[in-house]
Protein backbone atom coordinates (compact mmCIF):
# COMPACT_ATOMS: atom_id res chain seq x y z
CA UNK A 1 0.00 0.00 0.00
CA UNK A 2 1.41 3.68 -0.65
CA UNK A 3 1.41 6.58 1.39
CA UNK A 4 3.45 8.47 4.16
CA UNK A 5 4.40 6.63 6.57
CA UNK A 6 4.04 8.46 10.52
CA UNK A 7 7.60 7.44 13.05
CA UNK A 8 5.08 4.70 14.85
CA UNK A 9 4.31 2.77 11.58
CA UNK A 10 6.31 0.07 12.91
CA UNK A 11 4.44 -0.11 15.78
CA UNK A 12 1.25 -0.54 14.77
CA UNK A 13 1.90 -3.42 12.78
CA UNK A 14 3.93 -4.46 16.03
CA UNK A 15 -0.03 -4.20 17.72
CA UNK A 16 -1.37 -6.16 14.71
CA UNK A 17 -2.88 -2.80 13.96
CA UNK A 18 -5.17 -3.09 10.34
CA UNK A 19 -3.53 -0.54 8.01
CA UNK A 20 -5.62 1.85 5.90
CA UNK A 21 -4.28 5.25 3.45
CA UNK A 22 -6.58 7.48 5.32
CA UNK A 23 -5.90 11.23 3.62
CA UNK A 24 -2.24 9.74 2.30
CA UNK A 25 -1.14 8.34 5.46
CA UNK A 26 -0.89 4.30 6.67
CA UNK A 27 -2.81 4.32 9.93
CA UNK A 28 -4.53 1.78 11.93
CA UNK A 29 -8.08 1.77 11.37
CA UNK A 30 -8.40 -0.65 14.26
CA UNK A 31 -6.02 -3.02 16.55
CA UNK A 32 -8.52 -5.49 18.27
CA UNK A 33 -11.59 -4.54 17.19
CA UNK A 34 -13.41 -1.03 16.69
CA UNK A 35 -15.84 -1.80 19.37
CA UNK A 36 -13.91 -2.79 22.37
CA UNK A 37 -11.56 0.27 21.57
CA UNK A 38 -14.46 2.51 21.68
CA UNK A 39 -15.67 1.53 24.55
CA UNK A 40 -12.15 1.63 26.07
CA UNK A 41 -12.33 5.51 25.35
CA UNK A 42 -15.28 5.96 27.03
CA UNK A 43 -15.07 3.80 30.12
CA UNK A 44 -11.13 4.09 30.51
CA UNK A 45 -8.72 5.24 27.69
CA UNK A 46 -6.90 4.61 24.59
CA UNK A 47 -3.97 6.22 22.67
CA UNK A 48 -4.50 7.23 19.09
CA UNK A 49 -1.74 8.66 16.70
CA UNK A 50 -2.50 11.25 14.72
CA UNK A 51 0.81 12.87 13.84
CA UNK A 52 -1.24 13.06 10.63
CA UNK A 53 -2.80 16.09 11.81
CA UNK A 54 -0.60 19.38 10.21
CA UNK A 55 0.72 22.16 12.61
CA UNK A 56 1.91 25.36 11.69
CA UNK A 57 3.08 28.29 13.30
CA UNK A 58 2.30 31.91 12.61
CA UNK A 59 4.51 34.59 14.04
CA UNK A 60 4.84 38.08 13.21
CA UNK A 61 3.89 41.01 14.57
CA UNK A 62 0.49 41.30 12.79
CA UNK A 63 -0.29 37.73 13.45
CA UNK A 64 -3.70 37.98 15.98
CA UNK A 65 -4.99 40.56 12.89
CA UNK A 66 -4.37 38.40 9.88
CA UNK A 67 -5.77 35.19 12.11
CA UNK A 68 -9.03 37.04 13.47
CA UNK A 69 -9.39 37.77 9.43
CA UNK A 70 -9.41 34.33 8.15
CA UNK A 71 -10.90 32.75 11.49
CA UNK A 72 -14.75 32.91 12.52
CA UNK A 73 -13.96 32.89 16.27
CA UNK A 74 -12.54 36.03 17.78
CA UNK A 75 -8.89 35.44 18.12
CA UNK A 76 -8.35 38.90 19.94
CA UNK A 77 -10.06 37.49 22.84
CA UNK A 78 -7.20 34.42 23.31
CA UNK A 79 -5.76 34.18 26.20
CA UNK A 80 -2.15 33.04 26.60
CA UNK A 81 -1.87 29.39 26.78
CA UNK A 82 -5.90 29.36 25.43
CA UNK A 83 -6.49 27.32 22.63
CA UNK A 84 -10.16 28.11 20.33
CA UNK A 85 -12.26 26.27 17.89
CA UNK A 86 -12.62 27.85 14.55
CA UNK A 87 -13.40 27.73 10.77
CA UNK A 88 -11.78 29.32 8.14
CA UNK A 89 -14.10 30.02 5.63
CA UNK A 90 -14.26 30.72 2.07
CA UNK A 91 -16.14 34.04 1.07
CA UNK A 92 -19.45 32.66 0.28
CA UNK A 93 -19.20 30.79 3.98
CA UNK A 94 -18.23 27.20 2.35
CA UNK A 95 -15.41 25.95 5.00
CA UNK A 96 -11.86 25.68 4.02
CA UNK A 97 -10.99 23.61 7.11
CA UNK A 98 -11.85 23.39 10.58
CA UNK A 99 -9.26 23.65 13.09
CA UNK A 100 -7.65 24.71 16.51
CA UNK A 101 -6.33 27.76 16.79
CA UNK A 102 -3.19 28.16 20.26
CA UNK A 103 -2.04 31.25 21.36
CA UNK A 104 1.26 31.12 22.93
CA UNK A 105 1.68 35.03 22.65
CA UNK A 106 0.06 37.92 20.75
CA UNK A 107 2.94 37.26 18.13
CA UNK A 108 2.80 33.79 18.19
CA UNK A 109 0.32 31.06 17.22
CA UNK A 110 -0.03 27.96 16.52
CA UNK A 111 -2.37 26.27 14.02
CA UNK A 112 -3.88 22.49 14.11
CA UNK A 113 -5.70 21.24 10.87
CA UNK A 114 -6.94 18.14 9.17
CA UNK A 115 -4.33 16.17 7.34
CA UNK A 116 -6.29 16.77 3.67
CA UNK A 117 -6.44 20.30 4.47
CA UNK A 118 -2.78 20.70 5.08
CA UNK A 119 -1.40 21.76 1.74
CA UNK A 120 -4.88 23.91 0.72
CA UNK A 121 -5.16 25.00 3.81
CA UNK A 122 -0.87 26.54 3.99
CA UNK A 123 -2.02 27.87 0.13
CA UNK A 124 -4.93 29.41 1.94
CA UNK A 125 -2.69 30.86 4.56
CA UNK A 126 -0.61 32.69 1.65
CA UNK A 127 -3.39 33.64 -0.91
CA UNK A 128 -4.09 36.21 2.02
CA UNK A 129 -0.81 36.83 3.51
CA UNK A 130 -1.39 40.52 1.49
CA UNK A 131 0.39 43.28 3.59
CA UNK A 132 0.22 41.55 6.92
CA UNK A 133 3.43 41.01 8.58
CA UNK A 134 3.03 37.39 9.22
CA UNK A 135 5.67 34.29 8.79
CA UNK A 136 4.43 30.89 8.44
CA UNK A 137 6.46 27.57 9.36
CA UNK A 138 4.46 24.70 8.23
CA UNK A 139 6.37 21.68 11.06
CA UNK A 140 4.08 19.02 10.30
CA UNK A 141 6.66 16.59 9.07
CA UNK A 142 8.88 17.02 11.99
CA UNK A 143 6.43 16.76 14.82
CA UNK A 144 4.32 13.47 15.81
CA UNK A 145 0.69 14.09 17.78
CA UNK A 146 -0.70 11.47 20.30
CA UNK A 147 -3.84 11.79 21.72
CA UNK A 148 -4.75 9.97 25.02
CA UNK A 149 -7.86 10.16 25.54
CA UNK A 150 -10.71 9.00 28.37
CA UNK A 151 -11.98 9.69 31.62
CA UNK A 152 -8.47 7.74 33.18
CA UNK A 153 -6.30 9.76 30.36
CA UNK A 154 -5.53 12.57 33.19
CA UNK A 155 -4.29 9.93 35.72
CA UNK A 156 -2.08 7.56 33.39
CA UNK A 157 -0.40 10.75 32.00
CA UNK A 158 0.29 12.42 35.59
CA UNK A 159 2.56 8.94 36.04
CA UNK A 160 5.27 10.56 33.58
CA UNK A 161 4.89 14.09 33.56
CA UNK A 162 6.27 16.73 35.76
CA UNK A 163 3.41 19.25 35.68
CA UNK A 164 0.13 18.42 37.74
CA UNK A 165 -1.99 18.18 34.98
CA UNK A 166 -5.36 18.90 37.23
CA UNK A 167 -4.13 22.29 36.65
CA UNK A 168 -4.32 22.55 32.89
CA UNK A 169 -7.70 22.95 31.94
CA UNK A 170 -10.13 22.28 29.28
CA UNK A 171 -8.50 23.86 25.88
CA UNK A 172 -5.57 25.33 27.55
CA UNK A 173 -2.06 23.90 27.25
CA UNK A 174 1.30 23.87 28.11
CA UNK A 175 4.09 23.84 26.43
CA UNK A 176 7.07 23.35 28.56
CA UNK A 177 5.99 19.86 29.84
CA UNK A 178 8.33 16.53 30.58
CA UNK A 179 7.19 13.77 29.29
CA UNK A 180 8.53 10.93 30.71
CA UNK A 181 11.45 13.23 30.76
CA UNK A 182 11.00 14.48 27.14
CA UNK A 183 10.35 18.11 26.16
CA UNK A 184 6.62 17.90 25.18
CA UNK A 185 4.03 20.38 24.42
CA UNK A 186 0.22 18.91 26.02
CA UNK A 187 -2.85 20.53 25.09
CA UNK A 188 -6.24 19.24 26.94
CA UNK A 189 -8.09 18.94 23.72
CA UNK A 190 -9.44 15.77 21.68
CA UNK A 191 -11.98 14.40 19.61
CA UNK A 192 -13.67 11.79 21.54
CA UNK A 193 -16.32 13.53 23.80
CA UNK A 194 -14.27 12.06 26.44
CA UNK A 195 -11.80 14.35 28.75
CA UNK A 196 -7.95 13.75 27.26
CA UNK A 197 -4.87 15.20 25.96
CA UNK A 198 -3.20 15.77 22.95
CA UNK A 199 0.98 15.16 23.26
CA UNK A 200 3.40 17.21 20.61
CA UNK A 201 6.67 15.78 20.58
CA UNK A 202 9.63 15.54 17.89
CA UNK A 203 9.68 12.52 15.25
CA UNK A 204 12.81 11.36 17.18
CA UNK A 205 10.19 11.16 20.97
CA UNK A 206 7.48 9.74 19.94
CA UNK A 207 8.01 5.76 19.86
CA UNK A 208 9.36 5.82 23.04
CA UNK A 209 6.53 8.13 24.49
CA UNK A 210 3.96 5.61 22.91
CA UNK A 211 5.33 2.70 24.26
CA UNK A 212 5.94 4.32 28.04
CA UNK A 213 1.92 5.25 27.95
CA UNK A 214 0.90 1.80 26.82
CA UNK A 215 2.82 0.33 29.33
CA UNK A 216 1.95 2.17 32.15
CA UNK A 217 -1.37 2.24 31.32
CA UNK A 218 -2.56 -0.85 30.50
CA UNK A 219 -3.71 -1.57 34.39
CA UNK A 220 -5.95 1.14 33.92
CA UNK A 221 -7.39 -0.44 30.79
CA UNK A 222 -5.72 1.51 28.24
CA UNK A 223 -5.94 0.42 25.06
CA UNK A 224 -4.44 1.13 21.20
CA UNK A 225 -7.12 2.59 19.55
CA UNK A 226 -7.64 3.19 15.62
CA UNK A 227 -9.15 5.96 12.89
CA UNK A 228 -12.54 3.47 13.43
CA UNK A 229 -13.46 4.25 16.57
CA UNK A 230 -12.14 7.81 16.85
CA UNK A 231 -14.81 8.21 14.00
CA UNK A 232 -17.58 6.98 15.61
CA UNK A 233 -16.47 8.68 19.07
CA UNK A 234 -16.57 11.96 17.80
CA UNK A 235 -19.79 11.40 15.75
CA UNK A 236 -21.67 10.23 18.99
CA UNK A 237 -20.11 13.18 20.56
CA UNK A 238 -21.42 15.52 17.66
CA UNK A 239 -18.24 16.55 16.58
CA UNK A 240 -18.22 17.41 12.73
CA UNK A 241 -15.52 15.58 10.29
CA UNK A 242 -14.44 18.00 7.43
CA UNK A 243 -16.21 16.35 4.24
CA UNK A 244 -18.89 15.09 5.99
CA UNK A 245 -20.45 17.23 8.12
CA UNK A 246 -18.61 20.24 6.96
CA UNK A 247 -17.44 21.26 3.40
CA UNK A 248 -17.10 24.00 0.81
CA UNK A 249 -20.62 23.28 0.42
CA UNK A 250 -21.88 23.19 4.18
CA UNK A 251 -21.46 26.24 6.15
CA UNK A 252 -20.67 26.03 10.03
CA UNK A 253 -24.17 27.47 10.61
CA UNK A 254 -25.94 24.94 8.43
CA UNK A 255 -24.19 22.77 10.95
CA UNK A 256 -25.21 24.16 13.54
CA UNK A 257 -21.89 25.45 15.11
CA UNK A 258 -22.92 29.57 14.98
CA UNK A 259 -20.99 29.34 18.37
CA UNK A 260 -18.08 29.66 16.46
CA UNK A 261 -18.62 32.13 14.04
CA UNK A 262 -18.74 35.08 15.39
CA UNK A 263 -20.56 37.14 12.99
CA UNK A 264 -20.44 40.29 15.77
CA UNK A 265 -16.90 40.45 16.60
CA UNK A 266 -14.58 43.67 15.64
CA UNK A 267 -12.80 42.61 13.13
CA UNK A 268 -14.19 41.63 9.59
CA UNK A 269 -13.55 38.53 8.54
CA UNK A 270 -13.41 35.81 5.05
CA UNK A 271 -16.89 34.71 4.72
CA UNK A 272 -18.71 37.30 7.18
CA UNK A 273 -20.71 39.23 4.63
CA UNK A 274 -22.35 36.03 3.17
CA UNK A 275 -23.06 34.20 6.68
CA UNK A 276 -24.59 36.91 7.93
CA UNK A 277 -27.16 37.33 5.06
CA UNK A 278 -27.80 33.92 5.15
CA UNK A 279 -28.75 33.96 8.90
CA UNK A 280 -30.56 36.93 8.35
CA UNK A 281 -32.43 35.70 5.97
CA UNK A 282 -32.85 31.98 7.50
CA UNK A 283 -31.11 29.29 6.48
CA UNK A 284 -32.22 27.03 3.99
CA UNK A 285 -30.41 23.58 5.71
CA UNK A 286 -29.82 22.41 8.64
CA UNK A 287 -27.84 19.60 10.25
CA UNK A 288 -29.71 17.21 12.80
CA UNK A 289 -30.00 13.82 14.74
CA UNK A 290 -31.62 11.00 13.61
CA UNK A 291 -32.83 7.71 15.02
CA UNK A 292 -34.11 4.84 12.65
CA UNK A 293 -37.20 3.76 13.93
CA UNK A 294 -37.29 1.09 11.23
CA UNK A 295 -34.26 -1.51 10.79
CA UNK A 296 -31.48 -0.47 8.69
CA UNK A 297 -28.11 1.22 9.73
CA UNK A 298 -28.00 5.15 8.20
CA UNK A 299 -24.56 5.42 6.57
CA UNK A 300 -22.76 8.70 4.58
CA UNK A 301 -24.46 10.05 1.48
CA UNK A 302 -27.91 7.80 2.06
CA UNK A 303 -30.63 10.11 0.36
CA UNK A 304 -33.40 11.74 3.03
CA UNK A 305 -37.11 11.80 2.56
CA UNK A 306 -39.92 13.14 3.11
CA UNK A 307 -43.15 11.43 1.15
CA UNK A 308 -41.77 11.41 -2.35
CA UNK A 309 -39.39 14.26 -1.82
CA UNK A 310 -35.92 14.19 -1.27
CA UNK A 311 -35.21 16.85 1.71
CA UNK A 312 -31.22 15.98 2.32
CA UNK A 313 -28.46 13.01 2.73
CA UNK A 314 -27.15 11.03 5.63
CA UNK A 315 -23.72 13.25 6.07
CA UNK A 316 -22.32 9.95 8.98
CA UNK A 317 -24.33 7.42 10.56
CA UNK A 318 -23.45 4.17 12.59
CA UNK A 319 -25.00 1.51 15.08
CA UNK A 320 -24.03 3.89 18.43
CA UNK A 321 -21.32 1.58 19.94
CA UNK A 322 -22.22 3.49 23.04
CA UNK A 323 -25.89 4.13 22.56
CA UNK A 324 -26.27 0.69 21.04
CA UNK A 325 -28.75 2.34 18.45
CA UNK A 326 -28.77 3.15 14.73
CA UNK A 327 -28.44 7.15 14.21
CA UNK A 328 -26.83 9.37 11.81
CA UNK A 329 -26.77 13.06 10.91
CA UNK A 330 -28.33 14.26 8.25
CA UNK A 331 -28.31 18.04 6.39
CA UNK A 332 -32.03 18.42 5.48
CA UNK A 333 -34.21 21.11 4.76
CA UNK A 334 -35.12 23.49 7.58
CA UNK A 335 -38.37 23.15 7.26
CA UNK A 336 -38.22 19.14 7.73
CA UNK A 337 -35.69 19.57 10.81
CA UNK A 338 -38.21 19.86 14.07
CA UNK A 339 -37.02 17.39 16.76
CA UNK A 340 -39.66 14.19 16.62
CA UNK A 341 -40.67 14.72 12.74
CA UNK A 342 -40.33 11.59 11.20
CA UNK A 343 -38.28 11.44 7.83
CA UNK A 344 -37.33 8.30 5.38
CA UNK A 345 -33.75 6.94 4.76
CA UNK A 346 -33.19 5.74 1.56
CA UNK A 347 -31.07 1.80 2.09
CA UNK A 348 -30.28 0.02 -0.95
CA UNK A 349 -33.69 1.34 -2.54
CA UNK A 350 -35.88 0.54 0.41
CA UNK A 351 -37.00 3.89 2.65
CA UNK A 352 -36.62 3.04 6.28
CA UNK A 353 -38.58 5.61 8.77
CA UNK A 354 -36.32 7.89 11.14
CA UNK A 355 -36.88 10.32 13.77
CA UNK A 356 -35.39 13.82 14.39
CA UNK A 357 -33.32 14.19 17.62
CA UNK A 358 -31.05 15.98 19.22
CA UNK A 359 -27.46 15.69 17.64
CA UNK A 360 -25.81 15.66 20.82
CA UNK A 361 -26.50 11.76 20.76
CA UNK A 362 -24.69 11.26 24.57
CA UNK A 363 -27.00 14.10 25.92
CA UNK A 364 -28.99 11.62 27.69
CA UNK A 365 -26.10 8.84 28.16
CA UNK B 1 -8.66 -19.48 9.33
CA UNK B 2 -11.10 -21.99 9.39
CA UNK B 3 -12.12 -23.28 5.50
CA UNK B 4 -14.75 -25.91 5.65
CA UNK B 5 -14.29 -29.25 3.11
CA UNK B 6 -17.22 -30.39 1.05
CA UNK B 7 -18.58 -26.70 0.71
CA UNK B 8 -18.84 -24.58 -2.48
CA UNK B 9 -16.83 -21.61 -1.95
CA UNK B 10 -17.25 -17.83 -4.16
CA UNK B 11 -14.50 -15.17 -4.44
CA UNK B 12 -16.19 -12.85 -2.42
CA UNK B 13 -16.37 -15.06 0.10
CA UNK B 14 -19.28 -16.70 0.50
CA UNK B 15 -19.89 -20.63 0.83
CA UNK B 16 -22.33 -23.18 -0.33
CA UNK B 17 -23.66 -26.47 1.26
CA UNK B 18 -25.59 -28.36 -1.57
CA UNK B 19 -27.79 -31.08 -0.74
CA UNK B 20 -29.59 -32.16 -4.18
CA UNK B 21 -31.10 -29.01 -5.66
CA UNK B 22 -31.06 -26.91 -2.54
CA UNK B 23 -28.06 -24.97 -0.62
CA UNK B 24 -27.93 -22.94 2.47
CA UNK B 25 -25.68 -20.01 2.07
CA UNK B 26 -23.76 -18.13 3.78
CA UNK B 27 -20.32 -15.83 4.25
CA UNK B 28 -17.05 -17.56 5.09
CA UNK B 29 -14.75 -17.12 8.38
CA UNK B 30 -12.32 -14.99 6.65
CA UNK B 31 -14.98 -12.34 5.54
CA UNK B 32 -16.58 -12.48 8.90
CA UNK B 33 -12.97 -11.58 10.37
CA UNK B 34 -12.23 -8.58 7.93
CA UNK B 35 -15.53 -7.10 8.43
CA UNK B 36 -15.26 -7.43 12.00
CA UNK B 37 -17.68 -7.16 14.74
CA UNK B 38 -21.10 -7.82 12.84
CA UNK B 39 -24.22 -5.48 14.02
CA UNK B 40 -26.74 -5.64 11.19
CA UNK B 41 -27.80 -8.24 8.46
CA UNK B 42 -30.62 -7.48 5.72
CA UNK B 43 -32.12 -10.51 4.15
CA UNK B 44 -34.09 -10.84 1.02
CA UNK B 45 -37.91 -11.79 1.33
CA UNK B 46 -38.67 -15.73 0.58
CA UNK B 47 -39.77 -16.62 -2.73
CA UNK B 48 -37.46 -14.12 -4.21
CA UNK B 49 -35.85 -14.85 -7.50
CA UNK B 50 -32.46 -13.51 -8.25
CA UNK B 51 -30.10 -14.22 -10.63
CA UNK B 52 -26.17 -14.99 -10.05
CA UNK B 53 -24.01 -12.01 -8.80
CA UNK B 54 -27.65 -10.25 -7.62
CA UNK B 55 -27.52 -8.68 -4.17
CA UNK B 56 -29.63 -10.57 -1.97
CA UNK B 57 -28.30 -9.16 1.56
CA UNK B 58 -26.25 -6.67 3.27
CA UNK B 59 -24.24 -7.29 6.02
CA UNK B 60 -22.92 -4.82 8.19
CA UNK B 61 -20.35 -3.81 10.67
CA UNK B 62 -19.86 -0.74 12.26
CA UNK B 63 -17.42 0.81 10.30
CA UNK B 64 -18.88 -0.08 6.88
CA UNK B 65 -21.93 -2.44 4.94
CA UNK B 66 -21.05 -4.68 2.37
CA UNK B 67 -23.31 -6.00 -0.09
CA UNK B 68 -23.66 -9.78 -0.71
CA UNK B 69 -23.71 -11.24 -3.92
CA UNK B 70 -25.88 -15.02 -5.09
CA UNK B 71 -23.62 -17.30 -6.15
CA UNK B 72 -25.68 -18.84 -8.73
CA UNK B 73 -28.99 -18.03 -9.80
CA UNK B 74 -32.00 -19.17 -7.83
CA UNK B 75 -35.16 -19.03 -5.61
CA UNK B 76 -35.42 -17.95 -1.92
CA UNK B 77 -36.72 -20.73 0.21
CA UNK B 78 -35.62 -19.80 3.58
CA UNK B 79 -34.07 -16.70 5.57
CA UNK B 80 -32.22 -17.08 8.69
CA UNK B 81 -34.29 -14.15 10.55
CA UNK B 82 -32.07 -15.29 14.01
CA UNK B 83 -29.37 -12.94 12.22
CA UNK B 84 -32.08 -9.98 12.51
CA UNK B 85 -31.97 -9.57 16.36
CA UNK B 86 -28.25 -11.72 16.50
CA UNK B 87 -26.14 -10.94 13.66
CA UNK B 88 -23.13 -11.26 15.87
CA UNK B 89 -23.34 -14.83 15.57
CA UNK B 90 -21.89 -15.23 12.44
CA UNK B 91 -19.00 -14.09 14.38
CA UNK B 92 -19.11 -16.59 16.57
CA UNK B 93 -19.46 -19.47 13.72
CA UNK B 94 -19.96 -18.31 10.26
CA UNK B 95 -20.55 -22.06 8.76
CA UNK B 96 -23.29 -22.62 11.06
CA UNK B 97 -25.32 -19.33 10.46
CA UNK B 98 -26.32 -19.57 6.91
CA UNK B 99 -27.99 -16.40 5.56
CA UNK B 100 -30.38 -17.87 3.22
CA UNK B 101 -31.38 -21.38 2.26
CA UNK B 102 -32.13 -21.44 -2.26
CA UNK B 103 -33.27 -23.49 -4.93
CA UNK B 104 -30.89 -24.12 -7.58
CA UNK B 105 -32.19 -22.81 -10.97
CA UNK B 106 -29.06 -24.77 -12.71
CA UNK B 107 -26.98 -27.05 -10.86
CA UNK B 108 -24.76 -27.02 -13.56
CA UNK B 109 -23.37 -23.81 -12.53
CA UNK B 110 -21.65 -25.30 -8.95
CA UNK B 111 -18.89 -26.10 -11.66
CA UNK B 112 -18.28 -22.43 -11.53
CA UNK B 113 -17.22 -21.85 -7.65
CA UNK B 114 -13.93 -22.71 -5.75
CA UNK B 115 -13.55 -26.53 -4.08
CA UNK B 116 -12.22 -25.51 -0.33
CA UNK B 117 -8.91 -26.30 -1.49
CA UNK B 118 -9.68 -23.80 -4.37
CA UNK B 119 -10.52 -21.03 -1.68
CA UNK B 120 -7.65 -21.72 0.46
CA UNK B 121 -5.10 -21.10 -2.55
CA UNK B 122 -7.59 -18.07 -3.03
CA UNK B 123 -7.48 -16.04 0.79
CA UNK B 124 -3.77 -17.00 1.49
CA UNK B 125 -3.05 -14.66 -1.73
CA UNK B 126 -5.65 -12.02 -0.48
CA UNK B 127 -3.58 -11.93 3.00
Amino acid sequence: MDGKKTPLYEEHNLLKGKIVNYAGWLLPVQYEGLVPEHNAVRNAAGIFDVSHMGSIFISGKDSKNFLDHLMTNDISKLNQNQIVYTFMCYPDGGVVDDLLVYKYEDERYFLVVNAANLDKDFQWLLDNKGDYEVEFDNISQDTCILALQGPLAEKILQMITDIDLSLLKFFHFNEKVKVDGIEAMISRTGYTGEDGFEIFVKNDDVVRIWKKLLEVGSEFGLKPTGLGCRDTLRFEAALPLYGNELSKEINPLEAGFKFFVKLKKESDFIGRESLVKQWENGLERKLVGFEMIDRGIPREGYEIYKGDTKIGHVTTGYMSPTLNKNIGNGLILIEESELDSEIEILIRNRKAKAKVINKNFLKDR
Amino acid sequence: MNVLKNLYYTEDHEWLKVNGNEAYVGITDFAQEQLGDIVYVELPEVDDELDKDDVFSAIESVKAASDIYMPVDGKILEVNEELLDAPELINTDAYENWIVKIELTDEAQLEELLTSEEYEEFIAEEE
